[in-house]
């Protein structure tokens, strides 16, 4: 019970004391570095959204819901708000299913008669996969723009170039730039998910896999009725980071899109558009307003993942 | 070429559009009255009386330099180095006033040198405000530290004693100084803008450039039966080159009042005809273009002009340097003004959109403040700024000062244009930083003209709309030009 030894004068309540003064002054530094550098700001920019601050003064105008009313009728805005409805419905789902189909090769896919071993050369493959996820995001930006160039001279539309295909205006066709941007993003994110999922697939006993492959499982089977249901909970988790990044994507269209943004908003999103209100339009309280939606829309999505997700969950 | 390369040259572009627009221009209708007495004004700090240096004032030292007094003068030392300073000016300044000493300071970080001491008051006579790390002339304004310059515009000129300063400046250049009405900065470098083309190919094809859309729009299809692509803007990062454009066929047709009033915000500006007629005009040349363009920066599509696989580019005078280093030897910049519309345009065809640049200014709690406006008035004297466009390559807001030095061909040809301009200047746009909500819809709405998803009267319909909600946004300043 006592951690120092010493002073044992302070009885019983006072060595409790002391144990749990001893582990608050560890949470201590974090909680307060929490509570001024996150909470704080939130805090500070749910009082700046009810005012008109332009970033100068020192005492901004309190306005109430004006900016939120404001919103209401922000094309760019609902715009913005459309494109992370849709990232949030294809990323996670792409995203998950192709991490889980090089995760289950690395790791079961190869095996024969319930011994889990991946296919040929999944070592290599494993570090390859990963290779995105060090990449710094601007690194990807700039090589994704060599990539989709709209000309000839792009990586894509050369290779397309090749099969005489004319070349395709990736980012410059409203229809599709979205979806350009998001194949990055898959490209990008995959790596991480596979690990993860690996992970989680190392972790099931070999014996599991045996007695179903004795009784008869195929591959197929193995996924769906072992491995899929084994690692839920990782799956779970993935699916809520997955729907955070997608209310992200601030970089990738900034440096991506066609004068950030475009071309006509057709790959703005929610970031974007408060970094540009705030430090373009020098409007602090009206994006500040786009940044409290922002953290609602997070939170609410974070919320409603955890629970139409959650299962009964498998003791082994 | 690469993207890497084009990034400095990127922001280097975006500093000059920066300092061509920076400072709130509040041409005040006051400004002419406040010109009268130099000491009236605001700020009391700001009141330097020009007899600061302490000597009597004369015809051949109108502000009363000592000559004695020390001179410090600190210059961005960016694209346009500082020799023009240390070999020109400065020199200049030691030859009228033998017994003055000058300290030069070169520095790339103007703010990080400069705020502490402008903190401290110890502050330098002389100032190149330019660079990424510039200082806000409107904070330093509003905080009485900027001294008013109505006394060097007023002060006869070193050539001609007979002439004041101001009247031997290409027009415009002392209000684009102003900040709420009174002229604090002097913007220096003056750029021109308008069509870029390669003078060797035209003369080789035997193309001439066109002086109205009707002889344009059949260049281009000549051009186009080259092989080579008629027109191209970069859309990903530059569309602003290409409104540009716009404006200023519209204020071709209309006259330079039609930008005021885009400035002013004045109801139904964007619908007007000359408004409609221009996007009109160019969403025909749009056709030209590839679509491609659309997803390209502006290096790229320079780099590509200078393969000869575009022929008109518009871009201001900063493109011959800019793109010095990818411009083959069969490659010499020229360039011509924008088209007219009709011969029945209000501006003739040799109109060009010219913008005064490069803020310098003098604090006006400097010791030696006498000093600095002399060594201004030495900088708009002609063997001044005909010094300065030899060390640093870009021409001056001075008259004719570079009349006879051996130019480069594409600032040759800049110079020639606003010689043959004389007067008509197509004014420049201050709503582009004075609402940068209206600049954004803008720069979107001329992608979608040019590369043909919108036709030109949804062009003027969707911009009048966004001027309407910048005009009854309370949350947005509104700012007044009268000139």
């Amino acid at each position: 019970m006592r951690w120092r030894g010493g002073g044992g004068a302070g009885g019983f309540s006072g060595a409790k004391a002391r144990t749990y003064g001893f582990v608050f002054s560890f949470l201590l530094v974090p909680l307060v570095l929490y509570v001024v550098f996150v909470i704080g700001p939130y805090a500070q920019a749910f009082y700046i959204s009810l005012t008109n601050w332009k970033g100068i003064s020192a005492t901004p105008t309190f306005v109430g819901m004006e900016n939120f009313t404001r919103l209401l009728g922000d094309e760019v805005f609902w715009a913005a708000v459309r494109h992370h409805g849709l990232l949030l419905l294809a990323l996670p789902l792409v995203t998950i299913a192709v991490a889980l189909f090089f995760a289950f090769l690395l790791n079961i896919g190869g095996g024969r008669r319930g011994r889990t071993a991946g296919v040929p050369g999944s070592k290599f493959y494993r570090v390859v996969y990963f290779f995105p996820q060090v990449l710094a995001v601007a690194v990807v930006g700039v090589l994704f723009q060599a990539v989709y160039r709209p000309d000839g001279t792009g990586v894509l539309n050369g290779l397309l170039a090749l099969a005489g295909i004319d070349p395709v205006g990736w980012l410059i066709e409203p229809d599709l730039a979205l979806w350009s941007i998001m194949a990055v993003l898959v490209w990008q994110l995959v790596g991480f998910y596979v690990v993860l999922f690996s992970a989680g697939m190392s972790a099931i006993p070999q014996d599991v896999f045996e007695a179903a492959a004795l009784d008869g499982a195929g591959r197929f089977r193995l996924f769906f009725g072992i491995t899929l249901p084994l690692i839920w909970d990782t799956i779970q988790v993935g699916w809520v980071y997955l729907g955070i990044a997608a209310f992200d994507c601030f970089a990738l269209v900034q440096v991506l899109s066609v004068d950030r943004g475009g071309p006509d908003n057709a790959t703005t999103v929610l970031p974007l558009e408060i970094w540009r209100t705030a430090f373009t339009f020098s409007k602090f309280g009206y994006a500040s307003a786009m940044g409290v939606a922002l953290f609602f829309l997070t939170i609410t999505f974070a919320a409603l993942s955890l629970r139409v997700t959650r299962r009964e969950r498998i003791e082994l | 070429m690469s993207y890497a390369g084009g990034t400095p040259k990127d922001i280097t572009r975006r500093q000059m559009l920066r300092r061509i627009g920076l400072t709130a221009l509040v041409a005040g209708p006051a400004g002419g009255l406040l010109s009268a007495c130099a000491t009236s004004g605001g700020a009391p700090a700001a009141s330097a009386a020009p007899s600061a240096g302490g000597a009597a004032t004369s015809a051949a030292n109108p502000f009363g330099v000592k000559a004695d007094a020390p001179l410090e003068v600190v210059i961005f030392k960016g694209g346009l180095g500082d020799s023009y300073a240390t070999d020109v000016h400065e020199p200049m300044y030691t030859k009228e006033f033998p017994k003055a000493s000058v300290k030069h300071v070169a520095t790339q970080q103007i703010a990080q040198t400069l705020q502490p001491r402008f903190a401290s008051g110890d502050v330098p006579d002389f100032i190149a405000n330019s660079g990424s790390d510039l200082m806000d002339n409107g904070a330093l304004q509003s905080e009485g530290q900027l001294l008013d310059l109505t006394a060097l515009f007023d002060a006869p000129s070193i050539d001609d004693p007979a002439k004041k300063i101001r009247d031997t400046l290409i027009p415009g250049t002392v209000e684009s100084g102003q900040i709420a009405g009174k002229p604090y900065i002097l913007n220096y470098v003056s750029s021109g803008y308008g069509l870029w083309y390669n003078g060797k190919l035209f003369q080789e094809k035997g193309w001439t450039p066109p002086k109205t859309f009707d002889e344009f729009t059949a260049l281009c299809e000549t051009i186009k039966k080259a092989g080579i692509t008629p027109y191209a803007y970069a859309g990903k990062n530059a569309a602003y080159y290409q409104y540009w454009m716009i404006l200023i066929t519209a204020a071709k047709i209309e006259g330079n009042q039609l930008l005021m009033d885009v400035d002013n915000l004045v109801d139904g500006v964007w619908t007007r005809d000359a408004m409609k007629k221009s996007a009109a005009a160019w969403a025909a040349i749009g056709k030209f273009m590839d679509k491609s363009y659309e997803g390209l920066i502006h290096t790229e599509v320079q780099t590509r002009q200078n393969q000869d696989k575009v022929a008109l580019y518009p871009s201001g005078s900063w493109l011959e340097n800019e793109q010095k280093s990818n411009t083959p030897e069969s490659f010499e910049y020229a360039m011509t003004p924008t088209p007219s519309l009709t011969p029945a345009d209000k501006m003739p065809f040799e109109a060009i959109r010219s913008a005064a640049g490069e803020p310098y200014i003098i604090p006006a709690k400097a010791k030696n403040t006498a000093g600095a406006l002399e060594y201004a008035r030495i900088m708009l004297s002609k063997e001044g700024a005909k010094g300065f466009t030899e060390k640093s390559g870009s021409l001056t807001v001075v008259t004719g000062a570079a009349d006879g030095l051996p130019l480069s061909p594409g600032l040759k040809s800049v110079n020639d244009a606003l010689k043959a301009a004389g007067a008509n200047i197509v004014t420049y746009s201050s709503f582009e930083n004075w609402y940068k909500e209206l600049e954004t819809e803008l720069r979107k709405q001329t992608n979608s003209l040019m590369f043909g998803r919108i036709s030109a009267d949804e062009f003027c319909a969707n911009m009048q709309k966004k001027a309407d909600s910048v005009k009854s946004d309370s949350s947005i300043t509104k700012q007044n030009r009268t000139v």
